[in-house]
């Protein structure tokens, strides 16, 4: 059973190689005083842990190529002491193609939940920007208009 | 000290929780973000990436600024696998690299300046540096994109930031959760959890154009936490983002 399920199309982005240090206006300075300088962690090995250990069988396996919507995905699963343990592509697009509907496959360990809302106090919030860009051109036609009619 | 101006056509919040904040602190920030929105704008005509979207200027020949977000842009553009990419429709519109990398900038010149507890917001997108004014942690709450004055999570947060990218004025009037009728894959509103803003940025424009599966793309960085909204109302969190939720009952 488990071995199958990493053999499906995982139409997933998988870990990146690691990022550049960002050269930054003010040097390498940490946005906060306790905090290192900036520095992207991105892992260069993907590794979740499973949620029941010992179900998988060690060993390497490779999924077949399957279609997603940007192109082929083939992925190599490779298991050790019955976790997966990386997971490398063999097969990855190069181009992103336009999207047609795709069945998402969350994976057992990101867990789902319906939006409740909290009541707690906050000191602030993050959201997506309220403002948008056909907003941002009408404002900054009609502040022309009005600088123009001085 | 806390104060909120609207530039860069958002409201730009600053806090500094230290008792040895000025108003000289506050508008140093703010005359940092005005420098950027002079250079970066694409609402203005005269900004340096208009000039260069006109080929009045060639990137070659740009502030160190420009070029620095041009490099910075391409390597995210390496790293996402071609979903980020500053270039739409013939135009480049740096604001989705933007935005984090100078929120970034501002909070690192309060520490420049000494401070130790502060906050940048810019629409949003936050960095948070030491306690607030009751000596914890930073509560930051997430926005309901369905509703803008209610907040659906909420998360004690230091040291590091926080970027939330969507849709929420689709989220206000076209997408009803009772409907039913979208495809799971409509991601209304994406929120990412890095060890910077910066970072955190970055990632949630990229991740948020990846459709369902930027929330795995997230779960796939060491070091980021993700809390993903569809348009039928159904979270999906990354396996470590519940170490941020705040575990008190509400207040």
């Amino acid at each position: 059973m488990s071995v199958k399920r990493f053999q499906r199309a995982i139409p997933v982005m998988l870990a990146l190689r690691k990022a550049l240090v960002p050269l930054l206006a003010f040097g390498s300075l940490a946005a906060c005083a306790s905090a290192p300088a900036a520095q992207a962690v991105a892992n260069t090995d993907w590794s979740v842990t499973t949620a029941k250990p010992g179900q998988l069988k060690d060993g390497v396996y490779i999924g077949p190529s399957v279609s997603a919507y940007y192109g082929l995905v083939q992925v190599q699963a490779t298991v050790q002491s019955g976790r997966l343990a990386n997971v490398q592509f063999l097969q990855y697009p190069s181009d992103r193609r336009t999207s047609q509907q795709i069945n998402s496959i969350v994976m057992p360990y990101l867990t789902q939940e319906a939006l409740k809302a909290q009541s707690a106090y906050v000191n602030v919030i993050s959201g997506a920007t309220l403002t948008s860009e056909a907003f941002a051109q009408s404002l900054n036609a009609a502040l022309k208009q009005a600088s123009n009619a001085l | 000290m806390k104060t909120t101006r609207l530039m860069m056509g958002m409201p730009i919040t600053v806090e500094i929780v230290d008792a040895s904040a000025t108003e000289a602190a506050l508008d140093a920030v703010f005359d940092y973000f005005r420098y950027v929105d002079e250079k970066f704008s694409t609402y203005k005509d005269a900004s340096e990436i208009m000039r260069i979207n006109r080929r009045e200027l060639d990137i070659a020949d740009a502030s160190d600024d420009m070029k620095l977000i041009f490099a910075l842009a391409e390597d995210t553009r390496q790293e996402t696998y071609g979903y980020f990419d500053i270039r739409h429709k013939g135009k480049i519109d740096p604001s989705g690299i933007v935005k984090g990398w100078a929120i970034y900038n501002a909070a690192a010149l309060l520490a420049q300046m000494g401070f130790v507890n502060y906050f940048v917001d810019a629409g949003g997108d936050i960095e948070v540096c030491g306690h607030n004014d009751a000596g914890q942690a930073w509560r930051v709450g997430i926005r309901n994109p369905f509703a803008i004055n209610e907040i659906v999570k909420v998360v004690t947060l230091t040291d590091c930031g926080i970027a939330t990218s969507g849709t929420s004025i689709r989220g206000q009037h076209i997408y009803n959760p009772q409907s039913g009728a979208e495809s799971i894959d409509d991601v209304v509103s994406l929120t990412v959890i890095g060890p910077n803003v910066y970072e955190a940025d970055r990632f949630a424009t990229a991740a948020f154009a990846m459709g369902a599966d930027g929330i795995h793309f997230i779960e796939s960085l060491d070091g980021f936490e993700g809390y993903m909204i569809d348009a039928h109302g159904i979270a999906t969190l990354t396996s470590g983002f519940g170490r941020y939720v705040l575990q008190e009952a509400p207040a």
